[in-house]
């Protein structure tokens, strides 16, 4: 019998340095699966945040650049436009993307730069050490919200799908996880699509995946599991929010 | 080719165009927005890269997005702006990624004015961003000297992988002077194979190669930053640029001075030449290299009894100039900080009671 499952070329041998439970990983395997499958890796430069997925590159078997905090989609805008046939994917995090980063995010979907972004939403900033988040859930606990997400104080959680979609430049937005087997396939599929929009040079495209940190939540990784999908879901709807062919 | 007459502004932006720049990325602020202006219009008949960012911290990512990918690349930006890329500016020293940099300085600090200013040498020369990093900087006279330096600098860039800068004022972003393009100017990138995000494919390997500034194991950190130090010391060795004015004379006093300043500075030192009175100049091109060894043996000359520097500035430079005189004569500021340009005949009166005393 032939091997029928195997590491995606587009990974290293590397261990992760991610906590149990966390979903970086499987994230991270979809996205290699999806550059093999399309044959890009030799042709592709990935982004680093500043956060967990720091080290991403690591983990990735392609060219690489280490951003700072927040900065990716400026640094995929500058690859993009002086080196158009290049593919480039930004890798951020919700404490990089939607607090520090929002004015480049923002900017380089309403421009419809080229690239794709994968945005890993755990509601919580995870390296720094679980302070509150511009995701994070009312009333959630987090190192500098002791007593739990005041919205009086702090307002709602930043929903970045539904925002990036009320911008008139066309693109692909789409919300996923991957906290049970049946959403994995599902969030492939997304991440696939918005690599295919940007090889056919067609939009920027942007695949938010709803995660999981149980280690700053303070849960095993399996209450961290059904926490997200009783907690986050509800607020976070998995979708598509929109396509270039709208 | 023949001279043409265009404003400082205009000229560096052919400039970079004319060294193989085919990419610009930046946002708008007096004094300096012309090259933006300029490059809007000029980047498409090259087929190259004009972006307007969303902000100075976006075009500073932008620019080492590009520079990460081998690409030559340049920004220009005035004070304030600076200060906002100034994030970007240390990460590109630390990722060691060639990239090149215009100042147009205008007043400040905080908004300041928009007026011609020299109050970014600490910044340009001390650091701006955080942490162990240098930026090479010239200082340009004129239009003709900012066309020269900022053809050079890509060399330079790619030469030392890193960050470079050319350090204008408001007055020479603003005039028009005739200015000739060098011709025989070699255009071609070095090599990047080696370090540069430009694709597997693109460099046939199967090497593949990572543009980053994170180093968490302390000794891995240490042999980085002593590389870029291996950097920094060979400038010192290869770059310094200076001029001396009237230096062969028996001049009795040193005056200091770059940039815009340095030109007021030539008149002053002709004029008082014709009365008799000899004044010499160290004219730095290289801010970062300072000409050390220039400033240091110009003060020891036995006929000069005092130093002094002149800048637009409540005093920067002169903390360099002082270091470099190592107490040998007394070393003074002479100056405006606020957008006015000393005259000529201000500082032959300034030259004069400094005599005097």
């Amino acid at each position: 019998m032939g091997k029928t499952f195997s590491k995606p070329e587009a990974l290293t041998d590397a261990h992760t340095h991610y906590c149990p439970g966390c979903t970086h990983g499987i994230v991270h395997r979809l996205v290699a699966e999806v550059i093999d499958e399309l044959g890009i890796r030799k042709n592709t430069v990935g982004i680093a945040p500043v956060g967990c997925a720091v080290m991403a590159y690591n983990y990735f078997d392609c060219d690489f650049q280490e951003a700072a905090h927040g900065r990716a989609p400026a640094m995929a805008t500058g690859i993009k436009r002086v080196r158009p046939d290049l593919m480039a994917f930004t890798y951020q995090g919700d404490g990089d993307l939607a607090s520090i980063g929002m004015g480049e995010i923002v900017h380089a979907a309403n421009r419809g730069e080229k690239f794709t972004t994968i945005f890993i939403n755990n509601a919580i900033y995870g390296m720094t050490g679980g302070q509150m988040a511009p995701t994070t859930m009312p009333g959630q606990r987090a190192t500098t919200a002791p007593e739990g997400r005041d919205v009086e104080k702090t307002g709602m959680p930043i929903r970045m799908c539904e925002l990036l979609s009320s911008l008139a430049t066309p693109g692909y937005i789409s919300r996923q996880t991957v906290l049970k087997p049946k959403y994995v396939n599902k969030a492939k599929k997304a991440i696939k699509k918005a690599f295919e929009y940007q090889m056919e040079n067609r939009c920027y495209s942007f695949v938010e995946i709803v995660s999981t940190c149980p280690t700053n939540w303070g849960m095993t990784p399996l209450d961290a599991l059904k926490w997200a999908e009783d907690t986050l879901l509800p607020y976070y709807p998995l979708g598509e929010f929109k396509t270039p062919e709208e | 080719m023949a001279k043409v007459l265009m404003k400082g502004n205009e000229a560096i932006g052919e400039a970079a165009i004319r060294a193989g720049c085919k990419n610009y990325f930046a946002y708008p602020i007096t004094p300096q927005s012309e090259v933006a202006e300029y490059l809007a219009k000029r980047m498409p008949e090259v087929d190259g890269v004009f972006v307007q960012g969303e902000s100075e911290v976006a075009v500073g990512y932008m620019i080492f997005g590009a520079a990460g990918c081998g690409e030559r690349v340049m920004t220009t930006s005035s004070s304030p702006g600076v200060s906002l890329m100034s994030e970007a500016i240390s990460y590109i020293a630390g990722a060691r990624c060639p990239a090149v940099f215009v100042n147009i300085m205008r007043g400040g600090p905080g908004l300041g004015g928009i007026l011609p200013s020299q109050g970014d040498y600490f910044q340009a020369t001390k650091g701006g961003g955080h942490g162990d990093y240098r930026l090479l900087v010239m200082a340009p006279e004129g239009v003709q000297e900012a066309v020269e330096m900022t053809m050079k600098a890509f060399d330079l860039a790619e030469k030392y992988r890193g960050p470079v800068m050319i350090l204008g004022d408001g007055l020479i972003g603003q005039m028009m002077e005739p200015v000739e393009f060098p011709e025989d100017f070699d255009a071609t990138p070095m090599n990047n194979d080696d370090w540069a995000t430009s694709g597997m494919d693109t460099r046939k390997t199967d090497k593949r190669n990572l543009v980053k500034s994170l180093f968490l194991d302390p000794k891995a950190l240490n042999d980085h930053n002593l590389l870029l130090k291996a950097g920094y010391d060979r400038m010192r060795q290869e770059e310094v640029r200076y001029e001396g004015y009237n230096t062969d004379s028996e001049y009795k006093i040193l005056i200091v001075s770059y940039g815009t300043m340095s030109r007021v500075c030539k008149t002053a030192i002709d004029t008082m030449k014709e009365e008799g009175l000899e004044i010499g100049m160290v004219r730095p091109q290289t801010l970062f290299p300072f000409p050390e060894q220039a400033v240091h043996d110009a003060a020891a000359k036995e006929s000069c009894s005092h130093v002094v520097s002149i800048e637009l500035s409540m005093g920067q430079m002169v903390e360099d100039v002082d270091r470099c005189v190592k107490g040998q004569r007394p070393v003074t500021w002479y100056g405006e900080c606020g957008g006015d340009i000393p005259t000529p005949e201000e500082i032959i009166d300034h030259i004069k009671s400094l005599l005097k005393n």
